[in-house]
């Protein structure tokens, strides 16, 4: 299997306390990687790591040459309030390679596909904050998707969205994954998302574990991930994560 | 006195055309100011050119040499004061440019500027508009238009979606410098017409019109242009008949519009404009 990134002992500091110390990880070609751990645990300094858009203080990334990676932020992060359509956000991924201020009719059909694809057909002119939550997820995929990633990077894909939405972005990114994309998120959801996933990092400041969700779900690493006691319950073959009401006083 | 009465005079239609192109150039560089939340950016380097344009007078140094390299040094310094991270963007510029708003004005009093020099450059002023700078000024609009043509879609990008824009390519920080030469060079060479003081509000008030207008990117950037020419070629007019200076004849007015906007279009304009008005 041919490795895409190589984090290869990366420790970083933001000018404070160390925030990520010495982790090793490889995110192979084909991978689907779900990377959890408590707020504050250097879950998106690691995304960043891996986009290229930080600098480890000390250790070495290693990216395979030519690599495409696309990148879709937390909802929560984006200015509503921006005046923007939904199809003038897909067209940004071409931002870096176009100086003409008009789309192209290539563009524009290119964008219309992408849409569709995504169930968002006919949504070109609306402004963003017109969709619901699961629509404006698909918008910031679908401009990730428009640049043909190798290497798909999601921050927090199920932060602040319902139920139905969760299960449409669960859908969408394996079946992305089935067509070739390797993808690598970080979510707070360990049972709506992280347990559904082919293999899970546990990052609290150091990488404590990396495996399957039946190597990695255990409560001895939940409980070093998160400092605090977690159970673990089996269910119809899926794994279930609780508080412990043994942490509750 | 009719309405038409100032043309006849050369420095009218001069203050007149650069009161136009201001407005144009502020409401197209504006929208980005207000879009990237730099209206505190924009206040500051205005401040901070008046200590410039002073010092330049002391030293016998070409104005707009002089005041746009004191800009630059001050844009530079707040970036340098900022990223150590201890002291935030907006002290950084409250610190430095205000200092050298003081510099500006202890310079002026100790070399004997007349005080209606210094109220002019603080409140804008007609008079003294030469051809020459209303070609300079022409020339300014041209290239902030050229330059929001050619990086259009990077900008926007930049604008919008900074650390995403950094992954797909785009360089963040060039956008950036670009974006901070274009405010500089637009205050440097429209701050006469408009004053010191003012000029932040020109920048700021046709770009929240035409938010509360539309819901566009590209229709923000048409709408705003044209709302800073009309208040700028009006307000001159205004200024004239009324024997008050241009930059708060030309403010007085957009603030007007705005009133107008703010009321005609409602919760939608309100709700459009979101985070710009408090």
């Amino acid at each position: 299997m041919t490795s895409l990134i190589e984090l290869d002992g990366i420790s970083h500091s933001y000018g404070g306390p160390t925030v990520l110390e010495h982790v090793h990880l490889t995110i192979d070609e084909g991978s689907f990687l779900g990377v959890i751990g408590p707020s504050g645990s250097g879950k998106t300094t690691l995304l960043r790591m891996v986009l290229g858009n930080l600098r480890p203080t000390e250790g070495v990334v290693r990216r395979r040459a030519d690599l495409r990676i696309a990148y879709v932020p937390q909802v929560e992060t984006v200015n509503w309030n921006f005046p923007i359509t939904v199809s003038e956000v897909v067209l940004m991924a071409a931002a870096a390679k176009w100086y003409r201020p008009r789309a192209t009719a290539s563009e524009r059909k290119r964008v219309a596909e992408l849409l569709e694809q995504l169930g968002l057909g006919g949504f070109e002119h609306r402004h963003i904050r017109e969709l619901s939550g699961g629509q404006q997820q698909r918008v910031f995929l679908a401009r990730a998707l428009h640049r043909d990633p190798e290497l798909l990077v999601l921050d927090e894909p199920t932060s602040g969205v319902d139920v139905r939405t969760r299960h449409e972005v669960v859908h969408l990114l394996t079946d992305l994954h089935r067509n070739g994309t390797s993808v690598v998120l970080s979510t707070h959801d360990i049972n709506g998302l992280a347990a559904h996933l082919p293999l899970i990092a546990c990052v609290n400041r150091e990488l404590i574990a990396v495996g399957t969700p039946a190597e990695v779900l255990t409560s001895s690493v939940l409980e070093r991930t998160y400092g605090a006691p977690m159970e673990v319950l089996k269910h119809g073959g899926m794994l279930f994560v609780t508080d412990s009401p043994m942490g509750i006083e | 006195m009719t309405l038409f009465e100032p043309f006849q005079f050369e420095f009218f239609r001069n203050g007149f055309m650069v009161a136009t192109l201001a407005g144009a150039i502020c409401g197209l560089v504006g929208v980005y100011v207000v879009l990237r939340s730099m209206s505190y950016i924009g206040h500051g380097l205005s401040h901070s050119i008046f200590g410039g344009a002073a010092a330049s007078a002391v030293l016998g140094v070409n104005f707009y040499l002089g005041a746009g390299m004191w800009g630059l040094l001050s844009a530079f310094m707040i970036g340098r004061v900022a990223r150590r991270g201890k002291i935030g963007a907006d002290a950084a510029i409250g610190v430095i440019t205000t200092a050298s708003f003081a510099l500006g004005l202890a310079l002026s009093n100790v070399f004997g500027q007349a005080k209606r020099s210094i109220e002019a450059v603080l409140f804008g002023s007609i008079l003294g508009v030469t051809t020459l700078e209303v070609i300079a000024v022409a020339c300014v609009g041209v290239l902030a238009v050229a330059i929001i043509s050619a990086f259009y879609r990077k900008l926007l990008f930049a604008t919008f979606d900074p650390e995403v824009a950094d992954v797909t390519g785009v360089n963040v920080g060039r956008m950036e410098a670009l974006l901070m030469l274009m405010l500089a060079v637009t205050i440097l060479f429209t701050m006469k017409i408009v004053g010191v003081l003012l000029i932040s509000a020109l920048l700021v008030t046709p770009a929240v019109i035409a938010r509360m207008l539309t819901n566009s990117f590209a229709r923000m950037l048409v709408i705003a242009p044209l709302v800073g020419a009309a208040c700028g070629a009006v307000g001159m007019v205004i200024s004239y008949h009324a024997d008050i200076s241009s930059g708060a004849s030309i403010i007085l007015l957009a603030a007007f519009v705005f009133i107008v906007v703010y009321t005609v279009t409602g919760a939608r304009g309100r709700g459009n404009a979101g985070g710009m008005i408090h």
